[in-house]
């Protein structure tokens, strides 16, 4: 379970997000959309426990990402915007540290490693440095550093950006096949991929949440019918 | 601390897989062995001690101790890197602990490559033993003050040459605390207790006393201190770089 109430967030003058409250429930993918600037990324980073939140509160599983920050990071596998990465690590080593820090061993560890390396395509550069790979491969490695604990949540930020077509159906592929019983928020400028992997959206606007529906929900408020109309109609 | 170990060996191989690491050892070396045979006379002095090597620490460690610990900190806000590190279930005192053990070890593993001078001087005659190690110990607790300062300047940007600037500046104003061309500004007006507390915090002043063969608990205690402050502000940093 993902809650957040009240959660704000200013700089200085600039208020980056104002007042968003919501739940996500097991089973539930959650689209998160809104322009650029809207405060998506910075709601994300307040419940990845990056950025210390002004205002509010936010709970995974139950664990306060403030008070409880380290039983709220182990519950969850993120991916920061952009993928950053450790560009002079071989994408094995790399993997390796990460599954270290999420405590795997003996044959879990081997088994979540062989799933995720096979799941996002990374046999071809196991023992290549990262920073000698294309973009599409370093967002798998983001993502695949972001599952390899079978986290009970996980929050995306930006999974098929950089991606071409083929990898984002792989990834959507992914992420339907694991989404049962967990909860995963995305965020994405991609709004067919709204229909295609999520089961409700939330849209951000000037740090407010504006709408908070079913995909199908939402495709209802446009005469036409189509995402695209709705997303300008509330957000522009 | 299994944390603090998991995050030691990741920096640690991180120096070791760029050429950071082999420049940094090749000039420490030449550096060193240069300042002691040309400016310290090592061989016209006459005397098989390693005075001539040591004295010259201080002065090479301002400039190649922050050349460690820029990177420290503004490279992974720069690349990203610390938001990934950040939202692994590790605490903030784990990685700050363990990104400087890193460095820590890295500057010791350069210190401890200089031991052919040591045999230099034990084949030409019959130098102090003790003192030597206990000067070696000194000059490694002498860079973890360095680094520890240089981690804390690190944290306060994300540019690699602003973070380099800063350590030196704070690394130079250690190191000449007690000298008395920056005691003599303070003997004017300020009252003793003052002059000799500055006079206290100096680099030299502790380095010397160790490198002389004297291990004394207030010297250890000293680097110890400085360290843990130090590192004490950078997770304080960090933390009130999160929050803004």
């Amino acid at each position: 379970m993902i809650r957040t109430e009240h959660l704000s967030k200013r700089y200085n003058t600039l208020t980056a997000v104002e007042d968003v409250s919501f739940e996500v429930k097991p089973g539930e993918v959650l689209g998160f959309l809104g322009p650029n600037g809207a405060g998506k990324t910075t709601t994300m980073r307040m419940l990845a426990g990056f950025v210390t939140p002004t205002g509010g509160k936010a709970s995974i599983c139950g664990h306060d990402v403030e008070t409880d920050a380290l039983a709220a990071k182990q519950c969850l596998g993120y991916l920061p915007e952009g993928a950053p990465l450790y560009g002079e690590m071989t994408v094995r080593r790399f993997l390796e540290f990460i599954a270290d820090l999420r405590q795997l061993q003996g044959a879990r560890r081997k088994e979540r490693m062989d799933y995720v390396v096979e799941r996002l395509q990374l046999q071809s550069v196991l023992e290549q440095s990262i920073e000698t790979l294309s973009k599409g491969f370093r967002r798998r490695v983001g993502l695949a550093q972001a599952v390899i604990h079978d986290p009970p949540v996980m929050i995306l930020d930006e999974p098929t950006d950089g991606l071409d077509p083929n990898q984002k159906h792989e990834v959507r592929g992914l992420i339907n096949a694991i989404s049962r019983d967990k909860i995963i928020v995305i965020s994405t400028h991609i709004l067919e991929e709204v229909d295609a992997v999520c089961t409700r959206a939330i849209i951000i606007a000037k740090g407010r949440l504006v709408a908070d529906d079913t995909p199908q929900g939402l495709r209802a408020r446009a005469e036409s019918g189509r995402l695209e109309d709705v997303f300008r109609a509330i957000t522009v | 601390m299994h944390n603090v170990g998991i995050v030691l060996r990741r920096e640690l191989a991180s120096y070791f897989a760029t050429p950071v690491a082999y420049v940094f050892i090749v000039i420490f070396l030449m550096l060193t062995s240069a300042l002691t045979f040309f400016m310290g006379n090592l061989y016209e002095r006459g005397q098989a001690d390693l005075d001539p090597f040591f004295t010259f620490h201080p002065w090479l460690y301002l400039f190649l101790i922050p050349a460690i610990s820029m990177r420290l900190w503004a490279e992974e806000r720069k690349t990203g890197s610390i938001e990934l590190l950040m939202t692994q279930p590790i605490t903030l005192w784990d990685a700050v602990l363990g990104k400087f053990l890193a460095a820590w070890l890295f500057a010791g593993l350069a210190l401890a490559l200089t031991f052919p001078l040591w045999l230099t001087v034990a084949y030409l005659g019959d130098p102090d033993n003790g003192a030597i190690l206990a000067a070696y110990i000194g000059s490694f607790l002498m860079a973890g003050g360095f680094l520890a300062i240089g981690s804390c300047m690190s944290a306060l940007t994300r540019n690699q040459v602003i973070a380099f600037i800063l350590a030196v500046v704070a690394c130079f104003l250690f190191v000449l605390a007690g000298s008395s061309l920056v005691l003599a500004v303070f003997r004017s007006w300020a009252p003793q207790a003052l002059v000799n507390a500055i006079a206290s915090l100096s680099f030299l002043t502790h380095f010397e006393s160790i490198s002389k063969g004297v291990i004394d608990l207030r010297d250890i205690l000293y680097f110890a201190m400085l360290i843990a402050f130090f590192l004490i502000a950078t997770s304080l940093t960090l933390e009130v770089r999160k929050a803004k």
